[in-house]
């Protein structure tokens, strides 16, 4: 009788600490344990070989006072996020109403909104520069016009961002569809007998219903904001006004003589925006599941 | 009536760790250096870790190697960029006994650490064929020599012949000449200097010209290792130059590639263009003969046109190279006049490095370009090739973008390079 109290077999603990072994060991040493070597190498100015040296806060002074295309790489992920959360976004959304009230064609619009998703943004970097090269550029070349697009610091970050918002309208617009198409029409019935106008209608009774679907977008659009990369880097490295923070980490750290603990600083900030957002985004969840 | 889940659970647990663990761990693995897998078969056999990933150098180097018949050659060629990203990685894990790289700093970077086989002895053989200039490239901090030149090319400011002698323009001896030069060039309706900074990389040409022609070849060395104060009047002398020559350089530059700034000197808009010989790819080969160049004109007197920007590409042996001999051999190989040769046939866009080379095969291109590297006293490879690496990428070339955006702010961007420098040499 008194084994019997034992609730897992040996067998059972095997299996238990195997299997979740596995996993803590993976989330601890693909995940973690990169994520603390970065904090850890930004005190120090390591070149990837030889003796680690120690060096405090250094590198966060140097970055903040000293390299002048970090602060333009914050401004620019920030312009990002509120570009594509503000503009981009909205714009899908609104897309997407149009096309749930299947107009004529409404497939075809799909289509053409949608086809920029499947496209890599490293691709629609290459295709940007088709259409804003300065000599030899569509736009240029329809609009009369001589603006140097990519290369004048004051509009490229702005023309890049339409381009990646191009895609990104593409995207939201197709997970509010299907969001749509699972709002039961009864509501929006009873919206309308209770005198509501469409616009009533849709923000006050659809919009609500649509919860999961805006914390998925939101979190999608957070995400694809702090890793933009592909884009800038197959326009101009990322340089020239198109700084960004994950530009610059790449920058750094990947090369011949590797700037190791410099680059792992600006990783750093980048994880900690990041972690600013998952924060606020995970409590707000757990919140509401109590 | 509490059971425990069934085995079978259990094993899809374990094959799911096993699915997911597994590929995570060889991703683990992969990011290391690129793997040369050599495998040392006793003497004769040379491993040669290779850049030469396009179509046109790889070919050439297979038919450069089949003349080699002293021992076998293993080559393993890697990605042009990975190859470089990954150098510091390769020659400290198992690099292969000889491999490409670039003459200069870059060089005795990696000699100074001890990465790479003093081949004193072989240019002792060598030596006669090369021009002191090249040298100079191949010795490192130490007086030895740890590199082989093979191939280069020069830089000068290159125009259409056509254009010239329709408008009767004059290579310009002074800078005095080269503004009068512009200015009837802009009278003529032609944008004068063809410019592009989109990659980065183009306007240190312009940069390291205009040092070279006002501080000379040893100032603008010493700043590039670092000894120098960027803060300097000398260097300030050099923007302010740059600065006077900005109104006739083609506009919009930070958006235009060299490419397309190439192609606006074939299409007869632009004037003139400052670049690497390479420039000739961009033509049509109808028009190959009608391109033609000058060294860029005098500024300083006490310098005179005597150094010039002429990055070489050449061999070197890893110190942890297995057959040394071999390598040796086959390095020699490289410094043939006859293997360079093959190379400079199969890419026009290069020169041999070798003082013995046949320039008989030679296009005009070449033979005017062979021309002027001989008459030049000093070489330099090109800012990137003779800096620390970190410092070209991520100070000089934003730095240098700013200054073509905003060319009247010279004494902050100055201040902000030597700050960064001061971070970076320590």
């Amino acid at each position: 009788m008194a084994v019997k109290t034992r609730r897992y077999s040996a067998r059972d603990v095997t299996v238990l600490v195997i299997g979740l072994g596995v996993a803590v060991i993976a989330s601890v040493g693909l995940v973690w344990g990169p994520t603390l070597a970065s904090v850890v190498l930004s005190a120090t100015d390591w070149s990837g070989f030889g003796p680690i040296e120690w060096v405090g806060g250094r590198n966060y002074g140097d970055l903040a006072g000293e390299y002048p295309p970090f602060w333009s790489a914050v401004r620019n992920n920030v312009l990002w996020l509120g570009f594509l959360g503000l503009v981009a976004t909205p714009f899908g959304l609104l897309c997407a109403v149009l096309l749930d009230r299947r107009l004529r064609l409404s497939r075809v619009y799909q289509s053409a909104l949608y086809l920029p998703v499947v496209l890599s943004l490293a691709v629609v970097g290459f295709i940007a520069q088709l259409v804003y090269s300065t000599d030899y550029g569509v736009l240029n070349a329809v609009t009369g016009l001589s603006v140097d697009w990519l290369g004048d610091r004051s509009v490229n970050i702005w023309v890049v961002m339409v381009a990646a918002a191009w895609r990104h309208v593409g995207y939201v617009m197709i997970i509010y569809l299907a969001g749509l198409k699972a709002v039961d029409p009864a509501l929006k019935e009873a919206a309308a007998i209770d005198g509501a106008s469409e616009t009533q209608a849709f923000f006050r009774v659809v919009f609500p219903t649509l919860r999961p679907v805006n914390v998925i977008v939101l979190v999608i659009t957070v995400i694809e904001a702090l890793r933009a990369f592909d884009i800038v880097y197959a326009i101009n490295k990322g340089r020239n006004g198109l700084e960004l923070l994950s530009v610059l980490v790449t920058e750094n750290i990947v090369g011949e003589a590797s700037r190791i603990g410099f680059g792992s600083a600006i990783a750093v900030v980048l994880l900690a925006i990041s972690l600013g957002f998952i924060v606020t985004y995970l409590s707000q969840l757990f919140k509401e599941e109590r | 009536m509490d059971r425990r889940p069934p085995l079978s659970r259990r094993n899809l647990l374990i094959g799911a760790a096993a699915t997911f663990g597994v590929p995570a761990v060889l991703a683990g693995c992969a990011s290391g250096a690129p793997s040369p897998g050599t495998t040392s078969s006793g003497a004769g056999t040379v491993t040669l870790g290779s850049n030469a990933s396009d179509e046109v150098p790889k070919k050439s180097l297979e038919t450069v190697l089949k003349g080699f018949t002293t021992g076998q050659v293993k080559v393993n060629t890697v990605d042009h960029n990975t190859f470089q990203e990954n150098i510091n990685r390769y020659l400290r894990g198992t690099p292969d006994d000889v491999f490409t790289w670039f003459a200069g700093y870059r060089m005795q970077f990696f000699a100074e650490q001890g990465l790479a086989t003093d081949i004193s002895d072989v240019w002792r053989e060598i030596g006669a064929d090369y021009t002191p200039a090249f040298k100079a490239a191949s010795t490192g901090i130490d007086g030895k020599q740890y590199f082989v030149p093979f191939t280069y090319y020069p830089w000068a400011v290159f125009y259409r012949k056509s254009v010239w002698r329709d408008k009767g323009y004059e290579p310009p001896k002074t800078l005095d000449e080269l503004t009068a030069l512009a200015r009837r060039m802009k009278a003529d309706g032609l944008i004068p200097i063809a410019f592009a900074d989109k990659d980065g990389w183009p306007a240190m040409g312009t940069f390291d010209i205009i040092n070279m022609r006002t501080n000379g070849y040893d100032f603008h060395i010493s700043l590039m290792a670092g000894k120098e104060s960027w803060t300097d009047p000398r260097v300030k002398q050099v923007f302010e130059t740059w600065r006077g020559l900005m109104e006739h350089h083609q506009p919009a530059a930070l958006g235009r590639t060299w490419q397309e700034a190439a192609q606006s000197l074939a299409e007869k808009k632009t004037g003139m263009y400052l670049l690497g010989m390479f420039v000739a790819q961009q033509f049509p080969e109808a028009d190959r003969d009608d391109l033609d160049f000058f060294t860029f004109p005098e500024i300083n007197p006490a310098y005179g046109t005597d150094s010039i920007d002429a990055p070489i590409d050449g061999y070197m042996v890893s110190a942890k190279a297995r057959n040394t001999d071999g390598a040796k051999a086959l390095i020699k190989h490289f410094a043939q006049a006859a293997a360079q040769n093959v190379a400079t046939g199969a890419d026009p866009g290069t020169l041999a490095a070798s003082s013995k080379a046949d320039t008989g095969g030679y296009s005009t291109l070449q033979k005017r370009g062979a021309e002027l590297v001989s008459q030049v006293a000093h070489i330099a490879q090109f800012l990137d090739r003779d800096t620390r690496p970190d410092f070209a990428s991520t100070v000089m070339i934003p730095s240098l973008q700013s200054f073509v955006d905003r060319p009247g702010e010279i004494d902050s961007l100055l201040a902000s390079i030597e700050k960064q420098k001061a971070n970076i040499f320590r």
